[in-house]
């Protein structure tokens, strides 16, 4: 046995992937991170003081967890879902009846919910140990917007079911949008945008309209969240992550006393 | 026993008695946070949570509304709310001694000692991920995706509710239009979020939890997150039924429970008040409302700046002054039209439905 492993690390593939030997010194404790471009997310050394757990609460890495586990259990559902009025509801009864112990959209929405709580309370532990001040004012920004795509992803997800929960919930959360302010036909200010007595904002082409595709949540909507759901939020979110996690090392590592 | 134990939590569950209640309940945290900050605290509150949560099913209609699926992440978000904040008021409890002592913070003794990513970190985090995947695949496997019947835009379900996480801003619906609590206030929210960094000049309190050297931000921030986002969230999942009415987390939601509407404008108390009748041009008729809102949102904030917060515009400067106070005057109005609506029905401060502008 211990030869067989031995013979493994040897082997060309192994030292191919791997290119230092087991992280028990220094040097390859070092190259563990370095050389890995998972691991490279993080600095090779970090304050012994910020990486306790009833520090961080460890709420971000579990934020990005969440999100991994959304992208790999949502690509698998795409194999089985098609956007349209008539067959979405139809494709989701079929995962729940025709999948023994299929549990990828159980593992897909649970995990959505519990992304939005972990994301919070990365927000408020983030905030209760001070640590959006400077240098990292900007990084709190970079979060704040990453909170409003977690909902927003959420929100959009919610409607794909297409059965009476999730189209009532976003008839109720896009109604808000027809009282923007100018923007929306029952919003204030509207009405003066109008030219010769004709209104330029109505329900045909405000702020709700544009949200839905229509005038009410119908197969306009549902596309436009599908695209939005799979495609575009993710896209974004990704790429502030990207720039959110660079910048936690960038501005020295997380947060502790000056 | 049992039923009137049951009634009095319906009752004292009531939106007023709700709200005074998680008010009362922060500052008291926050004031006795010594006291509140011991283990035995969190512990008693996790025995008769779960005392309760085993009880209270027996109840049909509690039943009803707790095992319904999409609820479950609200007891889950009850539960860990509480628990971090105490975790947070007690190490800010004991860094607080400490500074007191001139000894050094928890996060200050362990310093600028570095120590390895692999394995220190690293194993942490595996471990968190391991945990959470195990509990997730459990939570999967016994509870189902709710699918509810096939979509139909002509029958609307009664409640309708909008995704838990946005229940806050459904449930300030009760007291503002859809244009402030829909989109003038979220957006104040996220603006106010991201000002913060450049509103909060205090330079303590940077990378370790502490009460006392920054005693206004951290009670600011507890309140508006568990007061009026999380409590809001709890109270529109729970105990808002058919109509929006409310409900005791054991009442039955009847379709037919109705709450008399009898709030009045606030035009209207000052016209009646005059003997008068309304006059027919809207904005002589909400002159009161009108002069009230500029007075709070323009003369207010020059007349604190200049008596008893000078010292603020001091510190922070006029610009920063302003930003801050105009912000916090929005967040104001909304517990402000709560205790209105509450004392004196009022319905409209200013109410202009010809113009859809209503606050
Ligand atoms: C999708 C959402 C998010 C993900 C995946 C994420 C992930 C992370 C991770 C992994 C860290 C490292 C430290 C830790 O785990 O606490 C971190 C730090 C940080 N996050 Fe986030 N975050 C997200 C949203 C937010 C939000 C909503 C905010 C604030 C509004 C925020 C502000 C910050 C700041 C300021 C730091 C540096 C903290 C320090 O140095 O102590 N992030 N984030």
């Amino acid at each position: 046995m211990q030869k067989l492993f031995q013979a493994i690390r040897q082997s060309q593939i192994w030292r191919s992937i791997f290119r230092h030997g087991y992280p028990d010194t220094p040097r390859n404790r070092t190259l563990a991170v370095l050389s890995n471009t998972f691991l490279h997310l993080h600095p090779v050394k970090v304050r012994r003081s910020g990486i306790r757990l009833s520090y961080t609460w460890c709420m971000g890495g579990l934020t990005f967890f969440l999100f991994l586990i959304e992208t790999i259990t949502g690509l698998l559902l795409m194999f089985y879902y098609h956007p349209t009025a008539d067959k979405a509801y139809e494709d989701i009864w079929a995962l729940r009846e025709h999948v023994p112990l299929g549990i990828m959209r159980e593992m897909h929405r649970w995990a959505a919910h519990l992304m939005v709580i972990t994301v919070w309370l990365h927000m408020y532990r983030v905030f209760l140990t001070g640590s959006y001040k400077p240098p990292r004012e900007f990084n709190w920004n970079v979060g704040v917007i990453l909170l409003v795509l977690t909902l927003l992803l959420s929100f959009t997800g919610y409607l794909l079911p297409w059965d009476q929960l999730a189209v009532w919930a976003i008839t109720v959360g896009s109604n808000m949008a027809r009282a923007t302010p100018f923007l929306g036909h029952e919003g204030p200010g509207a009405s003066l945008l109008s030219f010769g007595g004709l209104n330029l904002v109505h329900a045909g082409d405000d702020a709700r309209f544009g949200l839905l595709a229509g005038r009410f949540v119908g197969e306009g909507a549902l596309l436009r969240f599908y695209v939005l759901h799979c495609v575009g939020l993710p896209l974004a979110a990704a790429f502030l992550m990207a720039i959110h996690f660079w910048r936690v090392r960038k501005d020295g590592g997380i947060s502790g006393p000056l | 026993m049992g039923e009137l134990l049951k009634n009095a939590i319906d009752w004292a569950f009531q939106p007023t008695l709700y709200f005074a209640g998680t008010v009362g309940a922060l500052f008291a945290v926050l004031f006795w946070r010594k006291l509140f900050s011991k283990t035995v605290v969190i512990t008693v509150f996790f025995a008769v949570g779960t005392v309760f949560m085993l009880w209270a099913p027996s109840d049909p209609d509690f039943k009803k509304i707790i095992t319904k699926p999409d609820n479950i992440p609200i007891v889950i978000l009850i539960a860990s709310v509480v628990f971090f904040t105490w975790l947070a008021l007690r190490q800010a409890v004991d860094n607080d001694r400490a500074i007191a002592k001139g000894e050094p913070t928890l996060e200050a003794g362990l310093g600028k000692k570095k120590v390895f990513t692999w394995p220190d970190l690293v194993y942490v985090e595996f471990i968190c991920l391991i945990l959470f995947t195990a509990f997730l695949i459990v939570w999967s496997l016994k509870v189902q995706a709710p699918i509810e019947e096939p979509a139909a835009t002509a029958r609307t379900p009664n409640p309708s509710k909008a995704p838990w996480y946005f229940l806050g801003l459904q449930e300030m619906l009760v007291y503002f239009d859809p244009w402030i609590a829909g989109v003038v206030l979220p957006g104040f929210i996220i603006v106010g979020l991201m000002a913060i960094p450049y509103l909060d000049t205090n330079p303590k309190g940077n990378g370790y939890y502490t009460f006392n050297e920054r005693p206004f931000a951290f009670s600011f921030f507890t309140a508006g997150f568990l007061l009026f986002w999380v409590s809001f969230v709890i109270l529109g999942t729970f105990l808002r039924g058919p109509n929006w009415s409310f409900f005791g987390p054991f009442e039955y939601w009847d379709l037919h429970k109705l709450e008399p509407l009898v709030n009045v404008d606030l035009s209207t108390y000052f016209w009646n008040m005059l003997g008068q009748p309304k006059p027919l041009d809207p904005l002589v008729r909400e002159a009161p409302g009108i002069v009230a809102l500029l007075g709070f949102f323009l003369v207010l904030p020059p007349l604190l700046g200049k008596t008893v917060l000078k010292g603020m515009v001091k510190s922070m400067g006029v610009v920063r002054f302003n930003v801050f106070m105009h912000l916090m005057l929005w967040f104001a109005l909304l517990p402000i039209k709560m205790i209105l609506r509450w004392t004196i029905n009022l319905k409209y401060i200013v109410g202009i439905p010809e113009w859809f502008f209503n606050v």
